[in-house]
């Protein structure tokens, strides 16, 4: 009934399919010496006591190879991210009132800051973008990814998922170091030039970082902004998630403008929820929640970004005040504002 | 009345998924009743008990918690059915990795943690192996790369389930999966007759019996022994 286990013998599926190698391993498969046979005639002479003892089902392993076949074929194609467009058709405050705009578009490139009240529904706003909404979520909206609803099978897809999330109370948790852990997400990620990739994500999460740091650092030793500049970087380049969602990037340690710069730079749309003005003003756009519902939507005016310059001169001072608090130094201010 | 089975590793944050979900489910007016199965301890039932739900425990005490589920579930359909519940939802603790409550055309669902390490979707077997549904817990304190390398995990494990994020403190995420757990069109009215997705291990030894003395002479039945070689 199907090639993968009655045509190919072991050694073939391994060769044109590398990844089938973990998958037998993940599964307790102990197919070592046994690759000339096709997966069919292996479990036919394995014997019962293993199959018991590694808790096998061959029937249920071998309809779960062939999906996982065709799924990591998919991760192959959509590889390379594409230009992506988010629609957003109103729905519904808490009290019911209609939305008061016709659709907000956004594209691949583009920096929306939400603000809002905590509890105004800033949540259930990103919960419906990540979910495509199609009317059938408690605020009633509708979104459309490059013009169409996902189609149900879309929407539960992990290797075509939507949103990257990045939040201030993320941490690394795994025992391993730099250059480890982005060869791991590389590896599952599939990507065909690795060593370069690893190499050029490393090099910016360095730039975005304020002090730097090796690849054989353990991920869990980063500092707080060396942490958060890993995080960024890799998402940026590894992850397939047209859209990535921030939560808040706190000010200390990491270069933030140049953060978002790496972010659009790989075509990513950026939906950033927070309640700085610095990072609100980088935006193209500003989404208003309020009540549970989109109040209004408020395009970023050429005055608002002549004050921009000058919260980032403002910023900067403070950094630096920062800088000479903390190496014992007297503190100046020089009066230019 | 629809039933969905609900397992995963201690602490995995199935109690909490749960009661978000079942939010969701009270606002549409559904009856919800849940029934948490456990080995030694659980004080579960007073968090649901705080929904207004009607709830029951049940501890396996000596016995394998699955093993104890199945010998007691037709019963708790029964109490479900005399509830008139709408849902009946089971959680129970999957302590033995060997086994899973998962019974077949029965919703099952999978609770598993970001932070439970890369490993562990290889070594829970069955519990996740044959879930239709799996939801990842406790994205909110790891990083991308790490949730996006433990969902490739998950799906090597189980490439046909399909995976939810819900992060059971906000409960982003329970609204969808009260969409995709319940169907308004299965009425389960018994499981006389159902079947186990996994077989559970084929015998039990003296100490499942209850045995405690140490050595040979004491160990009946299936008894395997560990290979420990020569060196
Ligand atoms: N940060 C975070 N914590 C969570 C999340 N989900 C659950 N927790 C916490 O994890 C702990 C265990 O959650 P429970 O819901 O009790 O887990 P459980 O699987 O029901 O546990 P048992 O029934 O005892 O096996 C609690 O302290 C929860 O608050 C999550 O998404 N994020
Ligand atoms: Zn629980
Ligand atoms: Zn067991």
């Amino acid at each position: 009934m199907d090639k993968y286990t009655q045509e190919y013998t072991i050694s073939q599926l391994l060769t044109e399919y590398p990844f089938v190698k973990d998958f037998l391993e993940d599964h307790l498969i102990p197919y070592r010496g046994k690759e000339h046979l096709t997966l069919d005639a292996f479990f036919k002479y394995l014997d019962p006591n293993i199959i018991e003892e590694n808790a096998i089902n061959p029937d249920l392993f071998t309809k779960s190879l062939v999906e996982y076949i065709d799924l990591m074929k998919q991760y192959f194609v959509s590889n390379k991210p594409k230009q992506t467009s988010i629609t957003i058709y109103p729905g519904t405050h808490k009290d019911g009132r209609k939305e008061s705009f016709d659709s907000i578009h956004i594209k691949s490139g583009e920096i929306i800051a939400i603000v809002g009240p905590t509890g105004s529904g800033k949540s259930r706003l990103l919960a419906d973008i990540e979910w495509a909404a199609n009317d059938d979520t408690p605020t009633g909206r509708t979104v459309h990814i490059n013009g169409r609803a996902l189609e149900p099978h879309e929407r539960f897809s992990s290797s075509n998922k939507l949103v990257a999330q990045l939040s201030q109370n993320m941490n690394f948790v795994m025992d391993m170091t730099v250059e480890e852990f982005l060869d791991l997400h590389a590896t599952s990620r599939l990507v065909k030039d690795k060593e370069t990739i690893i190499q050029t994500i490393f090099n910016k999460a360095n730039t975005l970082a304020g002090e730097a740091f090796t690849k054989d650092t353990p991920i869990t030793e980063l500092s707080g902004g060396q942490s958060r500049a890993l995080m960024i970087a890799d998402t940026a380049i590894l992850s397939t998630s047209p859209i990535i969602l921030i939560d808040e990037i706190e000010n200390a340690g990491i270069d933030r403008k140049l953060a978002l710069d790496l972010l659009v730079s790989e075509d990513k749309i950026v939906l950033m929820s927070t309640h700085d003005p610095i990072l609100a003003l980088m935006g193209d756009k500003r989404i208003v929640i309020n009540n549970g519902g989109i109040d209004s939507i408020i395009n970023s005016s050429e005055e608002e970004r002549n004050i921009l310059g000058k919260l980032e001169a403002l910023d900067k001072t403070l950094m630096t005040l920062r800088q000479q608090l903390r190496y014992g130094k007297t503190i100046e201010l020089k009066e230019e504002y | 009345m629809d039933l969905i089975t609900v397992s995963g590793p201690p602490s995995s944050g199935k109690t909490s998924i749960l009661l978000r979900t079942i939010e969701h489910f009270k606002q549409r007016g559904l009856h919800v009743g849940v029934v948490k199965f456990d080995c030694l301890f659980t004080d579960d039932d007073v968090y649901f008990a705080k929904l207004d739900i009607p709830v029951k425990k049940g501890l396996s005490g000596s016995l394998c918690p699955d093993h104890y589920f199945v010998s007691n579930i037709e019963e708790v359909v029964e109490w479900g059915n005399n509830q008139n519940l709408d849902i009946l939802i089971t959680e129970s603790a999957g302590l033995c990795n060997r086994c899973s409550p998962y019974i077949k055309d029965i919703k099952a669902v999978c609770v598993i943690d970001n932070l439970s390490g890369i490993n562990t979707p290889k070594k829970i077997g069955p519990m996740l192996k044959s879930a239709d549904i799996v939801v990842i817990t406790k994205g909110d304190i790891v990083s991308q790369a790490e949730r996006e390398v433990f969902t490739m995990k998950v799906q090597s494990v189980n490439p046909k389930a399909i995976i939810m994020h819900v992060n059971g403190l906000s409960g982003q995420g329970a609204y969808e999966l009260s969409t995709l757990i319940y169907d308004k069109d299965k009425h389960v009215a018994t499981l006389e007759g159902e079947q186990l997705r996994y077989p559970m291990p084929s015998a039990l030894c003296s100490y499942c019996l209850g045995e405690t003395r140490i050595g040979k002479k004491h160990q009946v039945g299936n008894v395997r022994k560990i290979k420990l070689g020569d060196s």
